[in-house]
């Protein structure tokens, strides 16, 4: 093992910051732009700020997938991920960025910046029963669960992280099976509060409908994000000369993963569809009329990237193996699903005033593309890029597949 | 006799998969071919070094799947189509596109159902592991703690490969008479 401590690029970061001012300035000329073609009270730059609650969710969701990971790495007790351990943890630290972003959004809702969210705005729910009655469940308790969230995964990714490094000064275990237990309380609120948080900041969207899978439709999406981000930085830092201790078998394993939870995603968003499109109940189905009648080619697309690309691209056990054909599907699946976090936003949002993917969609996503590699690198300086006296490491170094 | 060559049988016996691969790695070097090797569990990353190669399985998966596919869809089509159509929660069966959510969890099913089945049935027919098969293990210790490489040479390579099995760190090397094959022409 050599070459552990990773240096920024300097190109690198010059390409962030690109990136950053790209987005910034889309996100403010959207701003100057975004007026709908047909007269609407409710319409206040609507899509300009859906965008940045869509950039802003789906790289907090890529950073908390990366948490999960870890945590669930520890739960299980697997060995072979341990040689990538310290890309997960510096892609997991994207968290307190992704969750500050979203708090800003939530804030600025609260006081009516933007009005995205119905149980913010006090118009809305005047005038519709039905959100009134959901008041309980909005308010208050809205505001606690949210701190809760924010709160409980920061504390628990922070936990994994810190004992972590600190394993990396002593001679015994201790840390490590701390760390066990830790991994193994985190999935037990991740998995209430993964499906929760979807409904709380995403399902509430659309204000009137509900569907108790739509957790887990989100978290599968987040999860394979996040296998593909930590992929991606495997292969690029390998490129770099960093990483020789990662085996080629630790990123054909990554791959398979890519593989089988772009799967698990399509399971459920088809498990989703097919219980509404077979019980045809109005208040159900509205929600992929929508999309049917106003974001159909979108929706199609994405479906096609994040389920026929993969199953064709990654089903092989060559295409896993070749780095540069993975980089590649990676990066089309990631910007998948991206596009379906896109749809699952702007119908309930922009709505019918929707003209089509534009840059006022692109430009956001390479600004938020560049704060998260950004971050993330920026992450990876600051520790050395492989653990010491982890038990496990050792069958890392030796994994072959 | 004319038309066969006669081969010594050597069985290398070693205590750990870590010298056995070493030896594997030497008599590959030497251009000696390994008939086989016995191990009480899988050894990864074995078969480039003893020269098996890739397994065409999912060649045969991806068949059988396909075969599932085709199978579920025209049962479906035949008895909800094509039969006795039937209008359940308002989606009458006279089309089979136009209702084919209903049908896609069948045919993944039904899919997978003959994949997996045709697959460990296709594996269980390839190593012979059917009902009276008689065991080929050359040794039965290779069922509990040792491994075994297994080698039929002609009478030049012996020596040689002896030297190999040996200074790899072999516990036995056993002699186990000769073969008969017949030549290649």
């Amino acid at each position: 093992m050599n070459n552990l401590n990773f240096t920024f690029p300097q190109k690198v970061k010059t390409f962030c910051f690109a990136l950053m001012a790209v987005g910034f300035i889309s996100i403010i000329a959207s701003f100057a732009v975004d007026t709908p073609s047909v007269a609407d009270a409710h319409y206040h730059h609507t899509r300009a700020w859906a965008n940045i609650l869509i950039g802003s969710f789906f790289f907090m969701a890529v950073g908390l997938g990366a948490a999960f990971f870890m945590g669930l790495q520890y739960a299980a007790e697997a060995g072979w991920a341990t040689s990538v351990k310290r890309i997960t943890e510096a892609v997991s630290w994207f968290l307190p960025w992704g969750l500050s972003l979203m708090m800003l959004m939530f804030i600025l809702g609260h006081f009516g910046v933007h009005n995205l969210y119905a149980f913010f705005d006090k118009d809305v729910i005047e005038h519709d029963v039905k959100v009134q009655e959901k008041m309980g469940y909005f308010g208050a308790f809205w505001w606690a669960r949210t701190i809760l969230y924010m709160a409980g995964w920061l504390y628990f990714t922070h936990k994994l992280r810190q004992n972590s490094v600190d394993a990396d000064h002593v001679s015994d275990n201790s840390h490590h099976w701390k760390n066990v237990k830790l991994g193994a309380w985190f999935m037990v609120l991740f998995a209430v509060t993964s499906s929760t948080a979807s409904w709380d900041w995403v399902m509430s969207l659309d204000i009137h409908w509900f569907s108790t899978l739509f957790g887990w439709y989100v978290f599968s999406g987040m999860w394979v994000s996040a296998i593909i981000c930590i992929t991606l930085i495997v292969v690029y830092l390998r490129k770099l000369g960093y990483l020789d201790f990662v085996t080629e078998s630790t990123i054909h394993d990554l791959g398979k993963w890519m593989f089988a939870i772009s799967f698990l995603w399509t399971y459920l968003y088809f498990a989703q569809f097919l219980l509404y499109w077979y019980a045809d109940i109005p208040e159900e189905v509205i929600y992929f009329q929508q999309r049917w009648e106003n974001y159909k080619a979108l929706m199609w697309t994405m479906f096609f990237i994040n389920f026929t690309f993969p199953m064709i691209m990654l089903m092989s056990r060559d295409s896993k193996r070749n780095f540069w054909f993975l980089t590649f599907v990676g990066f089309v699946i990631l910007a998948g699903h991206y596009l379906d976090v896109i749809v699952m936003v702007m119908p309930a949002t922009v709505g019918t005033h929707w003209t089509g993917l534009s840059w006022m969609e692109i430009g956001p996503f390479l600004g938020f593309l560049g704060l998260f590699i950004f971050v993330v690198f920026t992450n990876l300086t600051k520790r050395p890029l492989a653990v010491k006296n982890h038990p496990f490491m050792d069958e890392a170094l030796h994994h072959s597949v | 006799m004319a038309g066969t060559v006669t081969k010594k049988v050597i069985h290398g016996v070693y205590d750990d998969e870590v010298p056995l691969l070493e030896a594997c790695k030497k008599l590959g070097k030497a251009g000696i071919k390994i008939k086989d090797v016995f191990t009480p569990f899988p050894i990864h990353g074995i078969d480039p070094i003893v020269g098996v190669p890739r397994t065409r399985l999912a060649i045969c998966a991806f068949l059988y799947g396909l075969t599932g596919c085709g199978l579920a869809t025209l049962m479906m089509w035949y008895m909800m189509v094509s039969d006795w159509p039937i209008d359940i929660g308002g989606k009458p069966n006279w089309s089979y596109v136009y209702n084919i959510p209903a049908f896609i969890p069948i045919t993944f099913e039904a899919t997978i159902f003959c994949a997996g089945h045709g697959m460990a049935l296709t594996f269980l027919l390839r190593c012979m592991l059917i009902p009276g098969a008689r065991p080929k293990n050359p040794d039965p210790r290779t069922t509990n703690d040792k491994f075994l490489i297994y080698l039929e040479l002609t009478e030049d390579q012996t020596s040689q490969a002896d030297g190999i099995l040996r200074s790899a760190g072999a516990s036995e090397v056993n002699y186990k008479g000769i073969v008969t094959e017949k030549l290649a022409y």
